[in-house]
């Protein structure tokens, strides 16, 4: 075991990244003419990325499975983007933004990373701005903040229900003006299958052109990984159905080390399951706990009078009403981080709580909202005595201006009215803290590969806090790679093109092509949603929300056999020299099927309770996470020896020099 | 419910592609289409034969990958939704329901149910931007005050996610809504006026080489636009675009 360098710069937190930037090393824009630089993935933290690294002279190829930069999943972010402005004058400050997150994150991020993200948040809503994203503003036509989970200010910038779409068409926007110079080369329906190592850098890519099936070498001075996060692994999560890890576990086999796989965001407030056809969750925006309050009943018999159909949870008066977050955590209430939130739900629907047929559902209730919105909404408009109907009419209407394409999506997959009945909501997963080891500058363990956006380690810690995710996508993007990367391209400047046809392109390219051609000629029995369910039901039952070690130890177990029957009995039709969506589907579920097992591995290992990682044999008498800094306040970073289970770990130890390292508490 | 599918199968852009029929049973009115569709290709793939290729990615309304054309309409019978928002609930025991992709000469077939609509990416890259360095040293962001309503109405313009609905839905293929809904939203914020009137003309313009046909105002866009853009939006361009060739 080897301790990590993160190449934390020297200095006072706050200088850190004033003093790194300003010593080094730059590459003058003629040099950087003759630079290229592979983008892999296009969502905020690729197109953001992509985008800047063309305006500063690079040459960069950008790669998306999909049609477009514009459909990369950091479209589906609903809620919002924080950023340390305090426009609203409440105490909101860099150090806050900063000490939220790390606690947020249950002291298992990296200090310095963390300052540099709050330090930049107020710039990237100065920069979409001046892109034409269209951020919510009040009256006077200064921009509007909400609140989100976990924080006791309002500093999320949002744009209505779709923030992550906005942000992203930003920076689509911004690369389309490079793609238009010619600045990037765009390639779309394109997969990256293996990253290529030449005297121990990264300088290409092996891709394959997902409409004519085409295996294609593309070389570069440096690679970024901007691919997103895991949590397909699940099978059923809040991801796009494309979303997937196979360039991050690429990466990790060609020498990336994987950092706390086992840390995990399991999102309180989705849509819940209804049937086994399902083929994906459905998140609702954590900003409707600004007005949501949730519950379930007090006593069994009503649950079962309502999961009977004999009562509706409207005619359930107040004090037969659990409000158990308000009850349990009054100081935060409805607005607890979210892995408290999903374990608090969980912990009731185990209790037997649950409100739907399947007993896992938890409501989210608007009435009060509506309520003291109509209120409010009748004195502004002079209405003396309102009607009970026209204070609901009224604070219908602010809530539909808030939150109404949530409601109508809502309505649509449910086909239930949420303004009329409370919301049904149970925890989904949802994104991942975990990802490649990087350090400071951005950079895994091999030289000359970035990793960026989700797809790292480095910020959100054992737990992410709401609207922090397209905080760090940009960051990492907009401000912090193009800097970082400049350094270390700078010794490349006279080493010429990569050229593409040595043996280390050769070598990876005829991998990939044995193992596509290993799938189509298979004829197995099984197709591979076959196996990614049952991968996924493993994960969801035994490295879900809560585990433990005798679970953990039957889903290394049970993983590795689903694997070696995926490998005998898997079938995929078609051939490989076309479109095909089975083909594409075998290659990220055989990458999963690795992941999984080193993600129960890593979970095995840490025996404390931290963030989204509930052991259950570390708990306090109260049911909330134990978490133990003497032997565990280290990132675990896993190096790749040739199966998953023979990982070897890594420790980066983390110094808390800025923060007290405290019990998190939200009472 | 039990169901007849009449789906458009086509091996590849040179192939002239075929309308063929599958029958799928026990499909729960709780299903999304595309769960549907899950199925159907399952028991494809349990016979060996070729799963039916269409393209789908966040399920959930917002990324504009899916892109059916079910019975005659763009995203299906609903309103203000995307295929894959579609629930099964719209359609009963023993329908015959008839899938194909969407039909404009300047999305061509890929495969099956799959169009390529890289012409939008083109008329993007022609003037969807405004030209400001993303070096974050821009003016503080609320140095620029922009009212409610301007901004609400921008928004609502951006919301478009390039699905290509209205291509689909409209007799002329054309591409005005999605054209005009970045327009707009550009031109109704004082960011996007500097370069107002060359993006109108650059987009247009490339707008008329992809072979998008002209717009008649018949207003099928509009009703099938998951994301309801209004068709005011269109009007805005035609005054943008107006304004832009009186500067010449």
């Amino acid at each position: 075991m080897t301790t990590l360098n993160s190449k934390v710069p020297q200095g006072p937190i706050k200088d850190k990244w004033t003093s790194y930037k300003d010593k080094i090393n730059l590459v003058n824009p003629a040099n950087k003419r003759s630079i290229d630089v592979i983008v892999v993935g296009t969502g905020l933290a690729g197109g953001s990325a992509a985008a800047t690294l063309a305006e500063l002279g690079y040459n960069v190829k950008a790669f998306a499975y999909q049609d477009s930069p514009r459909r990369a999943h950091s479209i589906a972010a609903q809620g919002g983007i924080n950023a340390a402005k305090n426009y609203q004058g409440d105490g909101d400050s860099v150090y806050r933004l900063f000490y939220d997150t790390v606690k947020g994150g249950d002291y298992r991020s990296r200090e310095a990373n963390v300052y540099r993200l709050s330090e930049v948040s107020g710039n990237i809503i100065d920069q979409c701005v001046a892109q034409g994203v269209p951020f919510a503003r009040d009256y006077g036509g200064q921009l509007d903040n909400r609140s989100f989970g976990g924080v006791l200010v309002s500093r999320t910038f949002y744009a209505k229900g779709q923030t992550g779409q906005q942000l992203l068409l930003g920076a689509y926007s911004a690369m389309n003006r490079q793609i238009a110079r010619g600045k990037i080369e765009m390639y779309n329906r394109h997969e990256m299958l293996d990253v290529v190592i030449v005297d121990g850098k990264a300088r290409g890519i092996i891709a394959r052109n997902l409409v004519t099936g085409e295996i294609e070498r593309h070389s570069a001075h440096a690679v970024v990984l901007a691919t997103g996060g895991y949590g397909n692994v699940y099978f059923l999560s809040t991801n796009a159905m494309g979303s997937n890890a196979t360039a991050a576990w690429k990466a990790h086999k060609k020498g990336a080390y994987f950092a706390n796989p086992c840390f995990t965001q399991i999102h309180p407030t989705c849509i819940p399951r209804s049937g086994d056809y399902q083929s994906k969750l459905t998140l609702m925006s954590e900003s409707l706990r600004n007005d949501g309050r949730i519950w379930v009943p007090k006593y069994e018999e009503d649950v079962m009078a309502i999961r009977e159909g004999k009562l509706k949870p409207t005619e359930l008066p107040e004090e037969k009403r659990d409000y158990y977050l308000e009850r349990r955590y009054p100081a935060f209430g409805n607005l607890v981080p979210r892995d408290v939130a999903s374990r608090a739900a969980k912990e009731r629907c185990d209790a037997g709580f649950g409100v739907n047929k399947t007993g896992e559902a938890v409501y989210l209730d608007f009435s009060s909202a509506i309520e003291r919105y109509g209120k409010e909404q009748a004195k502004i408009k002079g209405i003396h005595n309102p009607s009970k109907e026209k204070i609901i009419e009224l604070g219908e209407a602010v809530v539909e201006a808030k939150y109404g394409n949530l409601f109508q999506m809502y309505e649509k997959i449910v086909d239930e009215n949420p303004y009329k009945t409370p919301m049904m909501i149970y925890p989904a997963t949802h994104y991942t803290m975990g990802g490649l080891w990087v350090d400071y500058n951005l950079m895994t363990t091999v030289p000359g590969l970035y990793c960026i956006g989700e797809a790292n380690f480095s910020d959100h810690g054992a737990n992410r806090l709401g609207a922090s995710a397209l905080m760090q996508g940009l960051a990492d993007g907009y401000f912090v790679l193009p800097y970082t990367i400049g350094d270390y391209l700078s010794s490349d400047i006279r080493t010429g093109r990569i050229p593409n046809d040595t043996k280390e392109f050769e070598d990876a390219e005829k991998a990939v092509k044995e193992r596509l051609e290993f799938f189509v000629n298979n004829n197995g029995t099984n197709s591979v949603d076959y196996y990614h369910k049952k991968l996924g039901k493993v994960m969801w039952d035994k490295v879900g929300m809560a585990r433990n070690e005798k679970g953990l130890k039957e889903a290394i177990k049970e993983i590795q056999e689903i694997r070696d029957d995926f490998w005998k009995n898997v079938k995929v039709p078609g051939s490989m020299n076309e479109l095909n969506q089975e083909l594409e589907k075998a290659c990220r579920v055989a990458d999963f099927l690795e992941l999984g097992e080193l993600f129960a591995l890593d979970a095995l290992e840490r025996k404390e309770s931290c963030g989204g990682h509930f052991r259950e044999e570390y708990q306090t008498e109260e049911g909330e996470a134990l978490r133990d800094d003497k032997n565990f306040a280290y990132v675990s970073a896993w190096e790749f020896t040739g199966k998953p289970s023979e990982a070897k770990l890594h420790k980066e130890n983390l110094e808390f020099k800025d923060i007290e390292l405290k019990t998190r508490s939200y009472k | 419910m039990n169901l007849t599918l009449h789906i458009w199968r086509q091996k590849g852009p040179q192939d002239k592609g075929k309308m063929v029929q599958y029958n799928v049973k026990d499909i729960s009115e709780h299903m999304s289409f595309l769960e549907m569709m899950d199925v159907l290709n399952e028991g494809l793939v349990a016979k060996g034969e070729e799963p039916v290729a269409f393209d789908h990615d966040c399920r959930e309304g917002i990324c504009g990958m899916c892109s059916l054309q079910i019975n005659g309409e763009p995203h299906g019978p609903d309103r203000g939704i995307t295929t894959c928002q579609l629930h099964m609930r719209m359609f009963k025991d023993g329908d015959s329901i008839y899938i194909e992709p969407f039909r404009s000469k300047a999305f061509p077939v890929i495969k099956d149910l799959i169009v390529d609509r890289t012409a939008f990416e083109r008329i993007q890259q022609a003037g969807g931007y405004i030209s400001v360095n993303t070096s974050g040293n821009t003016t503080d962001a609320n140095s620029i005050l922009i009212s409610k309503e301007a901004a609400d109405k921008a928004m609502d313009a951006a919301t478009c996610i390039g699905c290509g609905a209205c291509v689909a839905s409209c007799k002329n293929a054309s591409a005005m809504l999605f054209v005009s809904a970045k327009v707009s939203q550009f031109a109704l914020l004082p960011q996007g006026k500097v370069e107002a009137t060359q993006r109108v003309m650059n987009m247009v313009k490339q707008m008329d080489e992809e072979g998008f046909g002209n717009c008649t105002n018949t207003g099928a866009c509009e009703v099938e636009c998951p994301k309801g853009i209004s068709l005011e939006n269109i009007a805005r361009m035609n005054r943008e675009y107006l304004k832009a060739s009186i500067k010449g």
